[in-house]
């Protein structure tokens, strides 16, 4: 007995022992492990971290423009127009706005370019000599336009003088923010040797200051003003997109999702539509691109560079998300619930919209925002389109040519003018990137709050 | 239950594709333009400056894609969904013209506005070019004649090629084959190199055969080409003389047989590598597709394409206003291109 005590007890201490010898080598695989698993987070955030850093730090001095305050004068000598036409009596609708575009048109035809020149020489400190193309390039070629519009909606300002905020130039923006190398020879700036003194004179008495450049919102793309070019174009259009996307991805993504789960029998057929939705799901995006263009455009004959077509190619993108998402948030709701409710006597029908589908509200609104915000990032499919054209107004309808925002970006970066726009190009990333962290913060915010209630 | 979800589901959908197929019955009432990244951005700055001075018409939309793919684009057909304009760095070719007239489009108007160069050039850092066709073509070629026999290129150096060349790694970014700019290219550059080393029973193509280790094809735009000079800052770069006007600041431009390229050395001819600039309208699509004439009209007037007009300040080389007045004569008389 105590022989056989003994063998046990030493074979025990042996194990023990054996044990011991084996910790320190088990406590440093985990401290590896887990020495892995920091660096692997930081490597990921290091990675972020630098992304952000670089955009945000190209990015920012776009949001402050160069704007000269200064007086325009909307001389009666050089804007040489009647007066605006009246509708008359008698006169029909359409013999008026005949009438009244005549007058646009001539009002159009004003040099308006001298308008802005004498404006900008308002501002020229006295003893400067400046020519009159020299003083134009000081500011943005699409203030004329702005003058114009002006005057066309109020008239009575000809021969008024009016307090003036003009835009500059992308050229003088450039330059004075040191975006072109100050130190350049002549034969290498953009700006003649008297604009660009000039522009640094005006800084420094305090008629050029740089503002917050709202127009980045408000202002549709242009290349022959560069300087006001806005994201106005791209973010309606996204926002057109988006709205296609959810009105219609979200409505048959849930309805697919809810059949398969609830009420289709499980079969071959059920099977292979499963395998489908995840095949689907791992489409490039560019096919759905060029399956848009072929069947969208060609074939339904919708119109190219369109949000409606943009939202169609999208939609199908965003589908299979959202009823993987939606199917799995079903199958996660236990079974019990969905006994009591038909062992009350519901129907099958009243046991999914009364009763699981609640349940499951978070987990589809989740998967919506998530896939909506993907969808807004998405760009490839867009490119095959039409929706990288340059397109200077803001889309109506859906169904209007349009730009968004992930192509905005796209074609800023192959603008001509470097130096102005790899500034902006980076800020229209940071436009994206908000617009998209505010969406997955809201859908992170829903979750909790819906978890909640429950 | 299931049926009326089912159906449900398939009336949502058919609801969406007539709504759809409705809208787009309406006629399209934008110009919608595409082709050559050279032109894009001439032609978007008439596209604005048209949509400011007429207001009665939207501003018309400018899409790129390359000659080639622009031209594919017009020549899709008739109708909605097909572009009404496509810019060209280069003329239409016999079998794009084949291939618009089997799809309908046979009423072809081109219109030529104004000249372009194509200038090589290097990151500001880098040595002085003064580049001859003939240097490009032995740098550029798969094979050289070396004392009367062709071999496989054993350039490696610009040196190598000729003494007075910066003794520089050989690499060039040149336009993909979708650009009108490859053609010029070829025709202008590679082309009489090829001629000025005058090879005695060359095998076919063997003037276009290029190397494939040390050039890189640009599908993209001047940009990328940029990107690419940044990137390796050895290699020389083919770019419009537009986009190089605009970052005089970190490129330095090669002359071509001595001639530095300018607005005026290319308006008289001397610099070599010119091309003229087109647009191609689809004749079908006037009256349809509103202010399609007075795109023309406006884009060929005095304060555009002019001399001393917006793009000129642009880049573009004006053409002179007499050929101006004829290209836009011919317009207006209907006058097409066809196959010959």
């Amino acid at each position: 007995m105590t022989d056989s005590f003994t063998v046990s007890s030493s074979g025990a201490e042996r194990r023990r022992a054996r044990i011991r010898a084996g910790l320190g080598r088990r406590h440093l695989f985990e401290r590896i492990f887990r020495g892995l698993g920091v660096l692997a987070i930081l490597i990921a955030l290091a990675l972020v971290g630098s992304l952000f850093w670089m955009v945000i730090s190209k990015g920012y001095p776009a949001f402050t423009q160069a704007n000269l305050e200064t007086e325009v004068y909307f001389d009666p000598d050089i804007i040489k127009v009647d007066p605006p036409p009246q509708q008359q009596p008698g006169q029909s609708a359409a013999d008026f706005r005949a009438q009244r575009l005549a007058w646009q048109r001539q009002v159009t035809m004003s040099n308006w370019n001298r308008v802005v020149e004498q404006a900008v020489r308002a501002a020229v400190p006295p003893g400067l000599e400046i020519t009159a193309r020299e003083a134009t390039a000081l500011v943005d070629a699409g203030e004329r336009h702005r003058l114009r519009d002006i005057f066309v909606e109020n008239p009575g300002l000809l021969g008024e003088r009016l307090p003036f905020t003009m835009l500059a130039s992308a050229d003088v923006d450039n330059w004075l923010k040191g975006t072109i190398d100050r130190d350049l020879p002549d034969e290498r700036q953009q700006l003649s040797p008297a604009t660009r003194a000039l522009a640094d004179q005006l800084l420094e008495s305090g008629a050029i200051q740089f503002k917050f450049a709202w127009h980045i919102f408000t202002n549709v793309d242009s290349r022959s003003a560069p300087a006001s070019a806005g994201l106005a174009g791209g973010l309606v259009g996204s926002l057109y997109m988006m709205l296609v996307v959810v009105l219609l991805a979200v409505p048959i993504g849930v309805a697919s999702a809810i059949y398969l789960e609830e009420f289709a029998p499980k079969n071959r057929l059920t099977d292979l539509i499963e395998v489908n939705i995840n095949n689907l799901a791992a489409v490039p995006s560019i096919v759905f691109g060029l399956f848009g263009a072929a069947v969208f455009i060609k074939y339904i004959g919708l119109p190219l560079s369109a949000p409606i077509v943009g939202g169609l190619v999208l939609t199908l993108m965003t589908l299979p998300t959202i009823i993987i998402a939606t199917r799995s948030s079903l199958r996660a709701v236990p079974p019990s619930l969905r006994q009591a409710a038909l062992g009350l006597g519901a129907s099958r029908t009243q046991m999914v919209f009364h009763h699981v589908l609640p349940v499951t509200l978070p987990g589809i609104l989740t998967a919506t925002i998530i896939g909506v915000a993907q969808a807004l990032g998405e760009t490839a499919p867009l490119l095959l389109i039409g929706m990288n054209a340059f397109v200077a107004a803001v889309p109506g309808t859906p169904f209007d040519q349009s730009t968004a925002l992930p192509a905005q970006i796209y074609l800023w970066q192959g603008n001509e003018n470097r130096n102005f726009f790899e500034a902006r190009t980076s800020a229209a990333i940071m436009v994206l990137l908000t617009l998209m962290i505010t969406m997955n913060a809201i859908a992170v915010l829903l979750r909790q709050r819906l978890e909640r209630l429950k | 239950m299931r049926v009326a979800l089912l159906a449900g589901a398939a009336t949502a959908l058919l609801a969406v594709s007539l709504g759809a197929t409705g809208a787009s019955a309406q006629s399209r009432d934008t110009i919608q333009i595409a082709g050559s990244s050279t032109v894009l951005p001439f032609a978007s700055i008439v596209a604005e400056e048209f949509g400011a001075a007429f207001p009665e018409f939207n501003t018309p939309v400018v899409g790129s894609g390359g000659s080639g793919g622009g031209l594919r684009q017009f020549c899709e057909g008739v109708g909605e969904g097909t572009i009404d304009i496509a810019n060209a760095s280069r003329p239409i070719k016999q079998g794009e013209i084949e291939a618009c007239n089997a799809a309908g489009v046979n009423d072809i108007r081109e219109v030529q506005f104004g000249y372009d160069g194509i200038v090589f050039a290097v990151n500001i850092d880098q040595g002085d070019f003064a580049l001859e066709p003939e240097h490009v073509f032995r740098a550029i070629a798969a094979q050289v004649p070396v004392d009367g026999d062709l071999v496989d290129n054993p350039y490696t150096s610009w040196n190598e090629i000729d003494a007075s060349l910066p003794d520089q790694k050989i690499a060039l970014a040149i336009p993909a084959s979708n650009h009108g700019t490859r053609e010029v290219f070829e025709e202008r550059v590679t082309g009489p190199g090829c001629e000025a080393l005058a090879v005695a029973d060359a095998p076919e193509g063997y003037c276009n055969n290029f190397r494939q280790d040390v050039v890189i094809e640009i599908a993209g735009d001047y940009t990328e080409t940029l990107a690419r000079l940044q990137s390796d800052p050895a290699t020389l770069g083919v770019f419009g003389l537009s986009f190089y006007d605009q970052n005089r600041d970190t490129l330095k431009v090669a002359t071509i047989s001595g001639v530095e390229p300018s607005l005026e050395t290319i308006a008289s001819g001397d610099y070599p590598v010119s091309r003229p600039l087109f647009f191609y309208v689809k004749g079908e699509h006037i009256e349809v597709v509103p202010g399609l004439e007075e795109y023309v009209q406006f884009f060929l007037s005095e304060q555009m394409a002019g001399a001393g007009g917006l793009l000129e300040e642009a880049g573009l080389i004006p053409a002179p206003a007499e050929e101006t007045d004829a290209v836009l004569e011919a317009f207006l008389a209907g006058e097409t291109v066809s196959a010959e």
